[in-house]
């Protein structure tokens, strides 16, 4: 599915010999150690996940050292920023009905590691250590009860981990291609 | 001289200054005499002159009478408690034209976000992951490569009209339409050379979240833009200065601001951005991502009062994501029957169109609607064919799936007020 999908690309690249190479020239080539620093992007397979490791009780010192309880309520709950706990929603609730919560909603534990780790704390982002993204991240999975409290995240934990929510999401069209309508046989 | 002018006058100490105000009081005496002696009628500005100052011969503004303005959308403020902006809608009920002045420009961020301020000369964009090429780019080097020119619309997704909304910038003004100016994202993935497996994009941003999405390479290669340029100046901080990324007739949030990293992937990343994003159902999935046919009539449009019976050209904006506008009609009864309205210059791919019909109001309560169809035939809904399309229940509210292109009803009551009238 995927090579039909690049299958264009890749016949438009092969016909194109210029393609292949540079054509203007322009830009340089960033260093290893480059693209290392700059590169924060972690995939739901976790494969760029830094070494480290982390625990709830870890993470719940870190979530008042951190600052996190002033924005996100000590609970996790009533403060000014988004909330982290999921909604009472009963026991055998569609893990939709538990919110729109980072901790529970997203498919994989890794999303959550990344935007702790890209995106928090306010004012301070990027300076939380892998250790500490870890910890933090197993503390919120452990408030909503995702894992237990002495699971230990670590990089080849962390991928691993089952989020309620892993299989109950739509992935975006694999037949997308430019210039059709956003869904055959939808007339608007 | 106006009240204001004397104010200015007097808080000036500078001998230039007031020499300069002299000859322009001994001016603005002529042309007083003038009203009174010229035969051929001048009159004075209603408001006076405004006074030249370096600051509106370097950068000029608009006229004090003109009080349009963005608002905060969605119930949450911008700024908020922390200085964050979230979403802010246009005002599309004053507009003209099919180009969003850029201070009035739409703007939306993930969890709200600092607007970053970015010195060009150290900014970069790096394009690496699954490319023969990881490359570097500095500003100056993104303005040597080959540069296109585009009017393209970017949409928010919550752009979702609703019976509470009273005004076309609460249920549209998260849509707005810019010249854009840079260079194709497929030069730049070309120039680095995109492996066979890289089938996914991750774009990111500069700014303290570092705000990222995952766009399909197929998108990516078609019509994306990293642009430097927004109507014939650099990108506005808010719309992500030095350089953003355009990603045109898809979702907003996929037209990342402050571009700083792409990296070609073989997987849908799950970014924050992508998590906030998702849908439950494939169909959702499906008509959440590239925006359909939609348009709104501008004028008449909620809250406005037509002063009484007569000629009116009724105005709106229309627009795809499926690429042009080929046809807009208008009705004036509800829905029962359509007339072509007027393209007013020309319908460019996923780009606002601005569409009119010139209208005799015989002063009697009715409700106005706008219908767009584009290029690929798909057709604007109402809310009616919508849930009757999906079999929702007549007694519930609809629910319109994916992005909301629904047609949006202006209820003119017979005292000329303009209402929403979704109900």
């Amino acid at each position: 599915m995927r090579f039909l999908k690049l299958l264009p690309l890749l016949m438009f690249l092969g016909i194109s010999a210029q393609a292949q190479s540079p054509t203007y020239g322009v830009g340089r080539t960033p260093s290893t150690e480059e693209i290392r620093a700059w590169d924060i992007s972690i995939s739901p397979t976790g494969e760029e996940l830094p070494s480290g490791s982390g625990t709830a009780a870890e993470g719940e010192q870190l979530y008042l050292q951190k600052g996190c309880a002033g924005c996100h309520g000590i609970t996790g709950t009533g403060g000014l920023a988004p909330r982290l706990l999921k909604r009472d929603a009963g026991p055998s609730a569609n893990p939709w009905a538990l919110g729109r919560i980072l901790p529970i909603r997203a498919p994989y534990a890794t999303a959550v590691w990344d935007y702790i780790n890209r995106g928090m704390p306010l004012m301070a982002e990027g300076t939380l250590t892998p250790d500490e993204v870890y910890s933090i991240t197993a503390y919120l999975l452990y408030l909503n009860e995702v894992i237990a409290e002495d699971k230990v995240l670590t990089a080849e934990s962390l991928p691993k981990v089952e989020m309620p929510n892993r299989d109950t999401w739509a992935p975006l069209p694999e037949w997308w291609e430019p210039g059709m309508p956003r869904l055959p046989g939808y007339p608007y | 001289m106006t009240k204001e002018h004397k104010e200015k006058s007097t808080g000036s100490k500078s001998p230039d200054r007031r020499e300069f105000l002299k000859r322009g009081a001994a001016l603005a005496g002529g042309l007083s005499l003038g009203t009174v002696e010229s035969a051929i009628g001048q009159t004075p500005p209603s408001g006076g002159n405004i006074l030249g100052t370096p600051e509106l011969v370097g950068y000029g503004k608009r006229s004090r009478f003109e009080t349009s303005v963005r608002i905060p959308h969605g119930g949450r403020p911008s700024p908020d408690a922390f200085g964050l902006d979230f979403h802010i809608a246009a005002p599309l009920q004053e507009s003209v034209g099919v180009i969003t002045p850029s201070s009035l420009h739409y703007m939306g961020t993930t969890r709200g976000s600092f607007v970053p301020d970015i010195d060009p000369e150290e900014h970069r964009l790096m394009i690496h992951g699954m490319v023969d090429r990881p490359l570097i780019f500095t500003m100056e080097e993104l303005r040597r490569l080959p540069s296109v020119t585009r009017l393209h619309f970017i949409e928010c997704a919550g752009n979702r009209a609703n019976r509470r909304h009273k005004t076309v910038q609460e249920t549209h003004g998260m849509t707005s339409c810019a010249e854009w100016t840079g260079v194709l994202l497929s030069t730049l993935l070309k120039e680095a050379g995109v492996q066979d497996d890289g089938s996914w994009i991750v774009a990111e941003g500069v700014e303290e979240v570092k705000g990222a999405s995952s766009i399909p390479m197929a998108k990516a290669m078609e019509d994306c833009l990293v642009c430097y340029g927004m109507n014939g100046e650099a990108v506005r901080p808010q719309q992500g200065y030095p350089l953003r990324l355009l990603v045109p007739g898809f979702e907003g949030i996929l037209s990342v601001k402050w571009l700083r990293r792409i990296k070609v992937v073989d997987q849908f990343y799950m970014t924050y951005n992508d998590y906030g994003h998702l849908r439950q159902e494939s169909d959702d999935a499906a008509l959440a991502m590239q925006i359909g046919p939609k348009s709104v009539i501008t004028f008449p449009s909620g809250e406005q009062k037509l002063p009484g019976p007569g000629f009116y050209e009724i105005s709106g904006l229309a627009w795809s994501g499926g690429g042009a506008v080929s046809k807009v009609e208008v009705s004036t009864d509800s829905g029962r029957s359509w007339v072509e309205a007027e393209i007013r210059g020309t319908a460019h791919p996923m780009a606002h169109t601005r569409f009119s019909l010139q209208w005799d109001w015989n002063g009697q309560e009715c409700e106005l609607q706008s219908r767009c169809t584009d290029e690929l035939g798909s057709v604007q809904p109402s809310r009616a064919q919508i849930a009757e399309f999906w079999n929702q229940p007549p007694d519930q509210p609809v629910r319109v799936r994916g992005q909301d292109n629904s047609i949006q009803p202006w209820r003119v009551e017979s005292d000329g007020s303009v209402h929403n009238a979704i109900s």
